[in-house]
């Protein structure tokens, strides 16, 4: 597997590395050391293969929408990772960090969740290789995602409500970190999504990267071509993206598109689009862009989408903005579900709020009637049926 | 004026030093609670730099800092209540934050305030090693100002000699693998190991000293300690400052 853009000490250009309190030094040190090897091992590689295809259910189609196509004028594909277990593209993820935890001779794991969908993930490949399973939920999240909260109880985990902050996926995060350092020794910090201090975006990157992995071969079988003119994906903390962007960083042909959340507008104080209102400073361990106020305080994100509402973004989605290397287009909330009511009308698939504003990135394009695009379908919208009932019906 | 570390070093083994957050419980409480502090019977001072989100700080120094936020305080605003009071105190004092406070103020210009703000050491948790060497150090050296690094019972030999080699005031060896304020006991044994190495920095212990009981504990066994959270969760409580403080630290000390 190939690392296209970050360089040997943990970093993407200026972003990335590991910015984190000593107490941390040593679980840090040793992923670091550890996770390439581990990954590479012939044992992870066969079981992870294997739970990826016959538990999981990868590969995950890749759709052509002839109703989007015909619409947009362009060849239009998803990915589906909607159709995963679990529903949506955290368990590559999870599964991969638990099994790696599993090696390294972890038996606890701690994790953060925002909308849910990754604390279920995590739960699920928590029960399914035997290990004990935190997860830190803010209080405000709990309130609003009350089925995956529920999910993850059936499921075994232990869900500790985030009381400080504004009680939401910043601050569960941060109090994973703590658990962390106060359970050094015998537990994995899960990070569900490219941030955290390195290893945590490479690797959640390598775990995700199937994702383009599975484009490229099935996009050659279905037109011809393994490269498309462009890639579509949303950005929370950007892990979906990291994956369907992969295996496509050092193509001439593809162009990079990331839709961020810019939840009541990115001019309101409602928003979560980091790269288009952030400056660079360091969150949960990483140097990259974030969300603050002139005196270095990072300030609340805003979106519709909880798995968006992050005011941080990956490190490496940090570099291929400021090298141009990829887009990053801010999609408003009503945005995101005019593209949501479109895909369930003409396709009759209800995706997650967050892919949604994927989605809204193909009325803003002016593609070439020969152009493929593949839009990342990261997650299914069960677990948005509340705004969708609000908004759509 | 004789350094921090022979300050620390002329008083061995029995070094007290009180952590609290700036702008808490008001935002004009840092000189009030420096005043009284520089007063007492403490050796030497830590002033907290309120950030949003404190990775390695438990729940009653994450309060604090909220609602020295809330209450308009800001590090810049820091600089301006230090500049007023430098001149009237005697004991060293230091700030400890994280480093997005300091990147948002701009890396020079908080070294530049530090030195006209009498600060000499600065903690930082957040800010590793090979970091500070590469981006800050130039400046740090510039404006005379010398960062104190964490250990823990876990870190290794090698890495406490080299941070032993560049620190000017003292070591902050961390009681265990614990967040700030949390009731873990001392590790006695592996604290000893770090205490016999031989280092020319002396050591003080921090997170988790709450009582005179620990204080004599950590003065047992290495050069003094550092009181956070149980001081804070007094002054939350303290509706006569003037007489809780003195009376918080002699009871610590004995005195």
């Amino acid at each position: 597997m190939k690392s296209y853009t970050l360089i040997s000490n943990g970093y993407y250009g200026k972003f990335g590395g590991a910015y984190i309190p000593e107490l941390l030094f040593n679980n840090v040190d040793e992923l670091q050391k550890s996770y390439k090897k581990i990954i590479a091992s012939a044992e992870f590689q066969k079981k992870f293969k294997g739970l990826l295809k016959d538990y999981v259910g990868r590969p995950t189609p890749l759709y052509y929408s002839e109703a989007l196509s015909e619409k947009y004028k362009a060849r239009i594909f998803m990915k589906r990772e909607d159709l995963n277990h679990t529903g949506a593209h955290k368990i590559n993820n999870a599964l991969g960090q638990a099994l790696l935890a599993k090696m390294m001779g972890k038996q606890k794991i701690v994790a953060e969740t925002g909308a849910g969908q990754h604390g279920v993930a995590t739960a699920t490949a928590c029960t399914l290789l035997g290990l004990s399973c935190v997860v830190f939920m803010g209080e405000t999240d709990i309130a609003r995602q009350a089925p995956n909260v529920a999910r993850m109880k059936m499921l075994g985990a232990t869900v500790i409500p985030s009381l400080s902050g504004t009680k939401t996926l910043k601050d569960a995060t941060n109090d994973a970190i703590r658990y962390w350092i106060n359970h050094a020794a015998d537990t994995h910090y899960i990070i569900g999504s490219v941030v955290g201090p390195h290893p945590y975006p490479d690797m959640v990157t390598r775990f995700q990267s199937i994702i383009s992995k599975e484009i490229k071969i099935q996009l050659r079988k279905q037109t011809g071509e393994s490269e498309p003119d462009y890639v579509i994906a949303c950005v929370g903390g950007g892990s979906n993206a990291a994956g369907a962007f992969y295996h496509f960083l050092n193509s001439k042909k593809t162009k990079l598109v990331g839709a961020e959340a810019a939840g009541k507008g990115v001019h309101t104080h409602e928003t979560a689009a980091t790269l288009t209102i952030g400056s660079v400073g360091i969150i949960h361990g990483a140097k990259t862009y974030l969300m603050q106020n002139g005196d270095g305080q990072i300030t609340e994100p805003y979106s519709i989408s909880a798995g968006l509402d992050y005011p941080g973004i990956g490190p490496l989605h940090a570099f291929l903005h400021e090298s141009k290397q990829a887009t990053y287009l801010a999609i408003t909330d009503l945005e995101a579900l005019a593209a949501a009511r479109e895909l369930i009308h003409l396709d009759g698939i209800i995706p997650a709020l967050e892919s949604a504003h994927a989605f809204a990135v193909l009325p803003k394009m002016k593609f070439r009637p020969t152009d493929i695009v593949v839009i990342n379908l990261s997650g299914r919208g069960d677990k948005d049926m509340e705004a969708y009932l609000k908004f759509i019906l | 004026m004789k350094t921090l570390q022979e300050a620390i070093l002329r008083n061995r083994h029995n070094n007290l030093s009180v952590f609290f957050t700036a702008g808490f419980p008001q935002a004009g409480s840092t000189t009030e609670i420096l005043g009284i502090l520089n007063d007492s019977a403490v050796d030497f001072i830590e002033v907290g730099i309120p950030f949003s989100d404190p990775l390695a700080d438990g729940p009653v120094i994450q309060r604090s800092g909220t609602q020295a936020l809330r209450n308009g305080m800001s590090l810049e605003l820091l600089f301006t209540q230090l500049g007023e009071v430098r001149n009237t105190l005697t004991k060293p004092y230091l700030l400890m934050g994280y480093l997005n406070s300091l990147l948002a103020f701009g890396i020079e210009a908080f070294y530049r305030k530090c030195s006209e703000s009498g600060i000499h050491h600065i903690i930082i948790p957040d800010l590793p090693v090979n970091e500070f060497l590469k981006e800050h150090k130039a400046f740090a050296d510039h404006y005379e100002v010398s960062p104190v690094f964490l250990v823990t019972p876990d870190t290794s030999a090698k890495r406490i000699h080299e941070i032993d080699k560049i620190s000017k005031a003292f070591i902050y060896l961390v009681s265990g693998n614990t967040t700030t304020g949390n009731q873990s006991s001392i590790q006695t044994e592996a604290i000893r190991k770090i205490t016999g190495m031989k280092l020319k920095n002396p050591v003080i212990i921090g997170f988790g000293i709450k009582d005179r009981e620990d204080y004599l504990q950590a003065c047992s066994l290495a050069d003094g300690a550092i009181i956070g959270s149980a001081f804070i969760a007094m002054i939350a409580e303290s509706k006569n400052l003037q007489k809780d403080i003195p009376g918080f630290i002699s009871q610590i000390k004995g005195s």
